[in-house]
């Protein structure tokens, strides 16, 4: 296993190059000069020279690559303008906020997703199956930021049983308590649409197994249903239920970017937007390779997590 | 394509889907006819109306904009730049997709490589540096969506292509001279544009999601000019003072991404052939009973009697009766063999027994199976359940499939015991290894560890005897158990369950096509056809001096070892088709005895001598005496 987990994180490597690449290409086709880009025109003719000279853009498209590339190696993602401060200190601050978020909901999403699955194929054309799947098409259907606006007009304006946004209560303490409150419904929220589609797939994924040979051994042996549906059925299930979350586990990662700006919840994806409307390009830039990394080793994580389920895969 | 259509039809929340998109795109299309306020034109004394208000039927915005209109708008901008970066990202994607499926090689591996890498991003964390290096805006959101969705077709149309480019015909072209560019376009393309429509028709809504979630967070339509995602965005300020501004738009977003989603599940299900044949349903824990008429008494009194036993088949408008009145019988310690040709109803008849018929679609329509002296079939899951395995234990073919692949063997086991007694996990485990001793399965402390994949077919076979010996059942059901076996490890199988039974006084139902295996296990057999008995007696005697006519040409069909040469005598046609059989004789149409009187009526199993019946006017040894 160990061997596995070292060839995968080999293997990682040249995706985390192909990502800085392709960042990096994305940035260069920033149309006219990109020191005044990210200095904005009111910069001094001085500044900009001296930026151009820091981030070598007076040279070649390639040294300028390796030039930023071995900066971030060296943990230098370079200056936020219209902050002020590193964009390494600046992502890593809002980093924590979106993975209590998109953490919260992806936990959400997986759990009541595969437990809906596994109960709408238990209870096939049955009425349970029917309210899922129906529940599912909605949750599928409505998009994030909407379905958080209306929470917050439903739960926290005309109910009052949540704060209506942020993180934290500008005065009083910061308990784990009152984070609960605050989280709940951005995390829903995001979960929401994860859900249906994990749902979904954990449905068919256990339909298929379900037809399977070994199913009928299951129930021969005398085994009780609810555990032929639950270890033996879901078990099989998950082989193909995992890499869809995965998947899912990328989508709630983008979710999350609606979800803060709707719940001004101070994470990074609200940290990319607000940077993209200031033009603030070594910020947007850092933050997207920092997270693009975090996800391809969450990949890993979900590779290992399936070489464990299934003996079958080579270790 | 009219079926298709039909298909789709019939699908009532495709065909409503179908109707809101249609609904919604018309209303798009003629916005311009409409007499509508002008969607941009601000009114500021007037802000914040309330639907319903006169002259603005929806309301109005926070600039006094009339919101009817500025929908009807929004929703024509968002349908165009879903449908717009749709096709953009098909186009590219297909093209980039084609080209490395049909090159391959080298061309391939790069294209797909960096494909890889994009996919390797949260799609939105791409669409939000190409916005950032390109500046806010609806053309620059446009290209975003359509650029991060290039990969997912790239990969389908790739896959698509790799299978088409090795196809005859495409060597055909290539040989007849036509260059590359001829081939894709010509011999290619058409082929793999049905496959780039459906995945554009599947994705369109998601990128309306998308388009519309740019402009949302201000990324994408600026100011005036408004889609439903920027309408959402600027109302989010005033979401708490007037919620209907936000509203309007969202509703019509979660309108049309729904619609889309039904027409698209109508679809895909219209497209999936197994949904047709009903063949994705999930078999229940217990077959169906639907039993009509009188259960029949017990024929005899031994340990597990069945007595006109039907299971059916349904498959949509399709029955296939696979066992049409099975009476059979076993004894304490007596192994019976049926056999029968693929189809003729004995693995159905067997899984009967215990309700492990796959339902849907199977269905026992009629008949008894007395265990014990109890009539099990419809008796409650829970009865069934602790009989299964406890009393009456299963072997079934290919244990390779039918061994859960992700447990280890001994951990199987312990299951099969822990299911019906309260044992230690411990305990469980000395007695499974004991179990796995007694079915002569080499190292037994390392080989309780393994996965079925470790192991090899014969000793996988031991594992599902050893698992069906678990809990010291009364009988012992094997369906074809050495079928998928080679000889010598047959041979061990066979001594194994002989030595068994022997030791255990163990009643065994044996399901084989191979009358050598009976010939060395079995005291009687049944020969089955078409889903009901055609001879029954002793081995000795039915394999010396089949009577039926069936049962003689199957045991023709036999090789013999050094019986020189012979000429085998297959058996000329097919087994009828149990949705279709006959009224009177189900194998006359093969019987070269058959008379005009064989194909009128079904005909009865006559007994013919001491413990022997068969299904025949005219059986073979005692014809002179009935004549």
């Amino acid at each position: 296993m160990t061997g596995y987990i070292i060839k995968r994180l080999l293997s990682a490597i040249p995706v985390l190059l192909g990502i800085s690449v392709i960042v990096f290409l994305i940035m260069a086709m920033i149309p006219g000069d990109p020191a005044t880009a990210i200095l904005g025109s009111y910069a001094t003719p001085e500044n900009v020279e001296k930026l151009n000279r820091d981030l070598g853009l007076d040279q070649g498209l390639v040294p300028r690559y390796f030039i930023w590339l071995g900066n971030m190696l060296q943990g230098d993602f370079g200056r936020s303008f219209a902050l002020n401060r590193p964009v390494l200190d600046e992502v890593l601050d809002r980093f924590g906020a979106t993975l209590i978020l998109a953490g919260t909901s992806f936990v959400l999403c997986s759990l009541l997703g595969i437990a809906a699955g596994v109960i709408s194929a238990a209870r096939q054309y049955g009425v349970a199956d029917k309210a899922i799947t129906f529940v599912v098409l909605l949750g599928i259907s409505i998009p994030s930021f909407f379905l958080g606006m209306m929470m917050i007009l439903i739960f926290a304006v005309q109910l009052k049983w949540f704060p209506v946004s942020g993180m934290w209560p500008i005065y009083g303490d910061r308990s784990l308590w009152v984070l609960m409150d605050h989280l709940t419904m951005p995390a829903i929220a995001l979960a929401v649409v994860a859900t249906g589609v994990i749902a979904r797939l954990a449905r068919s994924a256990m339909l298929e197994v379900l037809r399977q040979d070994f199913i009928r051994t299951a129930r021969a042996k005398g085994v009780h249903e609810r555990r032929v549906i639950w270890r033996h059925a879901l078990r099989a299930a998950m082989v193909s239920i995992i890499p869809i979350l995965g998947i899912q586990a990328g989508f709630v990662l983008s979710g999350a970017v609606y979800i803060e700006i709707v719940f001004q919840w101070p994470g990074v994806g609200r940290m990319l937007v607000d940077a993209i409307l200031k033009r603030d390009i070594l910020l947007v830039q850092g933050g997207v390779v920092f997270i693009a990394a975090c996800y391809v080793m969450f990949n890993i994580m979900v590779d290992v997590a399936q070489a464990l389920l299934d003996p079958r895969i080579k270790t | 394509m009219m079926a298709f259509l039909k298909l789709l039809a019939r699908n009532r929340l495709a065909l409503a889907g179908l109707i809101v998109i249609g609904a919604v795109v018309f209303l798009a299309l003629i916005t311009p006819l409409l007499p509508l306020a002008d969607p941009d034109v601000t009114d500021t004394p007037n802000r914040f109306l309330p639907p319903f208000s006169e002259g603005a039927l929806l309301g109005t915005d926070h600039l006094g904009r009339d919101l009817l209109s500025r929908l009807l708008w929004g929703t024509r901008l968002s349908l165009a730049m879903g449908l717009a970066a749709a096709v953009i990202a098909a186009t590219i994607g297909s093209a980039i997709g084609i080209i490395a499926g049909y090159y391959g090689g080298r061309t391939d591996n790069l294209i797909m490589r960096g494909v890889d890498m994009l996919m390797a991003f949260p799609y939105i964390l791409l669409a939000l540096a190409i916005v950032a290096a390109l500046g806010p805006g609806l053309m620059n959101a446009l290209i975003a969506v359509a650029a991060v969705n290039v990969p997912f077709f790239a990969r389908n149309i790739r896959g698509i292509t790799v299978g088409i480019a090795h196809k005859e015909f495409v060597d055909a072209a290539r040989l007849a001279g036509m260059r590359d560019r001829e081939i894709i376009l010509s011999e290619v393309l058409p082929n793999v544009l049905p496959v780039i429509v459906i995945a554009m028709s599947t994705t369109v809504g998601w990128m309306i999601l998308e388009t519309a979630g740019l402009s949302f967070l201000g990324l994408g339509s600026q100011p005036p000019q408004a889609d439903l995602g920027s309408m959402l965005g600027e109302a989010r300020s005033a979401l708490i003072t007037n919620p209907h501004t936000s509203i309007v738009p969202g509703a019509m977003i979660l309108v049309i991404v729904m619609g889309i989603n039904l027409l698209g599940d109508g679809v895909r299900d219209a497209l999936d052939p197994r949904l047709k044949s009903g063949a994705l349903s999930r078999p229940m824990p217990a077959t169906t009973v639907e039993r009509t008429g009188p259960v029949p008494a017990a024929n005899t009194d031994s340990l597990l009697d069945i007595a006109t036993l039907r299971t059916e088949f349904r498959v949509r408008d399709r029955l296939y009766k696979a066992v049409g009145g099975v009476d059979l019988h076993v004894e304490k310690g007596e192994c019976l063999g049926i056999i029968g040709e693929s189809g003729s109803g004995k693995s159905v008849t067997a899984l009967s027994v215990m309700g492990l018929v796959a339902s849907p679609p199977g269905v026992i329509t009629g008949g008894a199976v007395h265990f014990d002296g109890d009539d099990i079939i419809g008796a409650p899951y829970e009865v069934l359940r602790s009989l299964r395995g406890r009393r009456v234990a299963y072997i079934f073919q290919d244990p390779l499939a039918t061994l859960h692949p992700l447990y280890k063997v001994g951990d199987q086991l312990i299951e099969a015991i822990q299911s019906h007694e309260s044992v230690s996990k411990h305990d469980a485990r000395a007695r499974a290894i004991d179990l796995l001793r007694s079915v002569r399965i080499p190292n037994v402390d390392s080989r309780i560890d393994s996965y079925p994949y470790e192991m090899s077919g014969g000793m996988r076979q031991r594992v599902g005897i050893a698992m069906a010996l678990a809990n010291d059942p009364d009988v012992i059901i094997a369906d074809e158990p050495t079928t998928a076996l080679d000889v010598t490890v047959q041979a061990q199988i066979l001594s194994v369950l002989s030595d068994l039974r022997r030791e255990r006084g163990l009643a065994i139902i044996f399901i084989t096509h191979d009358f050598g295996v009976v010939g060395q296990l079995c005291d009687r057999v049944a020969v089955m056809y078409a889903g009901q008995i055609v001879e029954e007696g002793p081995t000795e005697a039915v394999l010396h001096s089949p009577q039926h006519p069936y049962t003689s040409r199957l045991i023709d069909c036999v090789p013999t070892l050094g019986g020189g040469q012979r000429k085998l005598a297959a058996i000329p046609g097919l087994p009828p088709v149990v949705d279709r059989l006959p009224a009177g004789c189900a194998f006359a149409e093969r019987c070269d005895k058959a008379q005009d009187t064989c194909r009128v009526s079904g005909i009865e199993l006559f007994a013919t001598g001491a413990a022997r019946k068969t299904r025949c006017l005219f059986p073979e040894i005692e014809q002179e005496r009935r004549a």
